[in-house]
């Protein structure tokens, strides 16, 4: 079947989808987004967390059938949606990340350590700045949920943080420094308004 | 495999009437790990996310009516004063993606003795409001809606439009044993109401028998032994006696088996831990209230 739909704030049509496909297989196996990681497939994890018309889902239980016509916000998309949020909202209607740019996102720049003059998100600056991210394979899920929490509860609690990333494990790190991240996010968060 | 999409109740009803196998598909919150992990390969798929009034709520005089796709999220969010019983137990489920999306019509859908919200349900009193096009709506009483493991009362022609639930006339509580607060499947779980307007205490218990189940001889024990010490009016502490009979009693209405969660008689043991607690707490809440209000009067 065909399905269409927003993806990173983009219309787009994913063809010759298997009726009992997930939403995480279409993005990452039909349109060349990775940024969404498969580790469960049981919802255990969160690493496929992605944003389905803002509410944060894994993405692996959602039927690709079911997001017809609805909104999906991904990892790659996170940085264009995050400025556009501080900047309230699309008046021009050029907003969104393309599918090509969405594909080739990297954390770039002129330093891939400190993701200095690259294109992130004030939560991905955090994430790099804490020293949250290890392996990598959690960070994807972890940094769509983070976003939602900041944009929800600009300062959140210890308790609302471990509460908002309860749904995503992480095997490496220990969770203290990916706490810390979503602190500093908040911090700054307040400090720039 | 067909993936069917109604953009209304009346043509999910059709489609189910038509396609008698066809897999409701809801939160997707069971359903898509069954297919994700080819444990199931349903002929057809019928996505009830386009039906609007499934997410809706109304509160009634007695009743909250609560559409199937309502996620656990919104009940937390919104119903706390009127179900505190399954809200507790909402809060108890997986994680606030799983909370997102999933919901009370997949969790008797699916009718597991696990299920969070079946306890609460229990307890609180309820009805399901199922509905077919051959013969249109039926309420089935909460008590007989869970006919063995992962089994339930729908004719495969209906699908569950809404639960009603009692709004709560007294305090609630829920519990469950897991080895962690998040993304745990109940290794068992107790929910308890206490019903002041007709002086009676229900009861719910999960994961400690092949289907949920209600304490009924530990209910009528405590409905007797409250009204004999007059506490209902007295306000006065449960004695020990009595919290210590009803939780045997309440260990006595399960028939838990041994598994990897848990072994049949830890199963037997923590629920008498939990409805003891479970009454206490409400007791307590129940004389503060009480106080509270002869205070103001
Ligand atoms: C990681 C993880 C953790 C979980 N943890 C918990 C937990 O802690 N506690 C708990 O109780 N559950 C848990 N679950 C199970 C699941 O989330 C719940 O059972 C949830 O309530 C299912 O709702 P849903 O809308 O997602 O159902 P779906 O998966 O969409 O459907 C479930 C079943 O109900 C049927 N159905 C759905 N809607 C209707 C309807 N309107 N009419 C008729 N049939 C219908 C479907 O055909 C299917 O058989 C967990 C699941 C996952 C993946
Ligand atoms: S891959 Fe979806 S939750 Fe693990
Ligand atoms: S950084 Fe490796 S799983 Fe989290």
């Amino acid at each position: 079947m065909r399905v269409n739909f927003t993806v990173n704030g983009r219309p787009q049509e994913a063809d010759d989808v298997w009726e009992g496909e997930s939403l995480l297989y279409v993005l990452r196996e039909r349109m060349g987004l990775p940024g969404s990681k498969n580790a469960c497939e049981q919802g255990e994890c969160g690493s496929c967390t992605v944003r389905l018309d803002g509410v944060p889902v894994c993405s692996c239980l959602v039927a690709a059938g079911q997001v017809e016509g609805r909104d999906v916000v991904t990892v790659e998309g996170l940085a264009d949606f995050a400025k556009q949020r501080a900047e309230s909202g699309c008046a021009t209607g050029a907003c969104g990340t393309t599918l090509q740019d969405a594909q080739q996102w990297r954390a770039k720049g002129t330093d891939s350590q400190t993701g200095e003059g690259g294109e992130l998100s004030p939560i991905q600056q955090a994430f790099i700045d804490a020293g949250a991210v290890q392996c990598g394979f959690c960070t994807p899920g972890l940094l769509v949920a983070s976003d939602e929490l900041l944009e929800r509860n600009p300062n959140p609690t210890d308790a609302d943080i471990r509460e908002a990333l309860s749904g995503n494990l992480c095997r490496c790190t220990g969770y203290e420094k990916i706490m810390d991240a979503v602190r500093l996010a908040a911090a700054r968060q307040s400090e720039a308004v | 495999m067909d993936f069917l999409r109604p953009a209304s109740w009346e043509e999910a009803l059709a489609a189910k009437a038509e396609h008698p196998t066809a897999v409701p598909i809801a939160g997707g919150t069971d359903v898509m790990v069954e297919i994700n992990f080819d444990h199931r390969r349903p002929e057809y798929l019928l996505d009830l996310n386009r039906i609007g009034e499934l997410t809706e709520w109304e509160i009634g005089e007695e009743s909250v009516r609560l559409g199937a796709s309502v996620p656990y999220t919104k009940i937390m969010e919104n119903l706390r004063a009127e179900l505190p019983g399954l809200a507790l137990a909402s809060h108890t489920v997986a994680s606030p993606q799983i909370r997102n999306r999933g919901g009370v019509g997949g969790n008797l859908g699916t009718a597991s003795p696990a299920g969070d919200a079946h306890p609460a349900l229990l307890a609180a009193g309820a009805e399901v409001e199922a509905e077919s096009a051959a013969r249109g709506t039926r309420l089935i009483p909460i008590d007989e809606f869970y006919t063995g493991v992962k089994r339930n009362a729908l004719q495969p022609d209906e699908l569950i439009r809404a639960v009603h639930v009692k709004k709560a006339d007294g305090p609630q509580q829920y519990s469950k044993v897991g080895t962690r607060n998040a993304m745990v499947i109940a290794v068992c779980a107790f929910g308890l109401a206490l019903h002041p307007e007709t002086r009676t205490v229900r009861t719910g218990i999960g994961s400690a028998a092949p289907t949920p189940v209600r304490a009924k001889a530990a209910e009528e024990f405590l409905n007797a032994a409250l009204e004999e010490g007059g506490f209902w009016d007295n306000g006065k502490i449960i004695t020990p006696s009595v919290a210590k009979q009803f939780a045997e009693l309440c260990s006595g209405a399960c028939n838990p088996i041994d598994d990897v969660r848990g072994t049949a008689s830890y199963r037997r043991h923590a629920v008498g831990v939990m409805a003891r607690r479970t009454l206490t707490w409400t007791w307590e809440s129940y004389r503060g209230a009480r106080r509270a209000s002869e205070g103001a009067a």
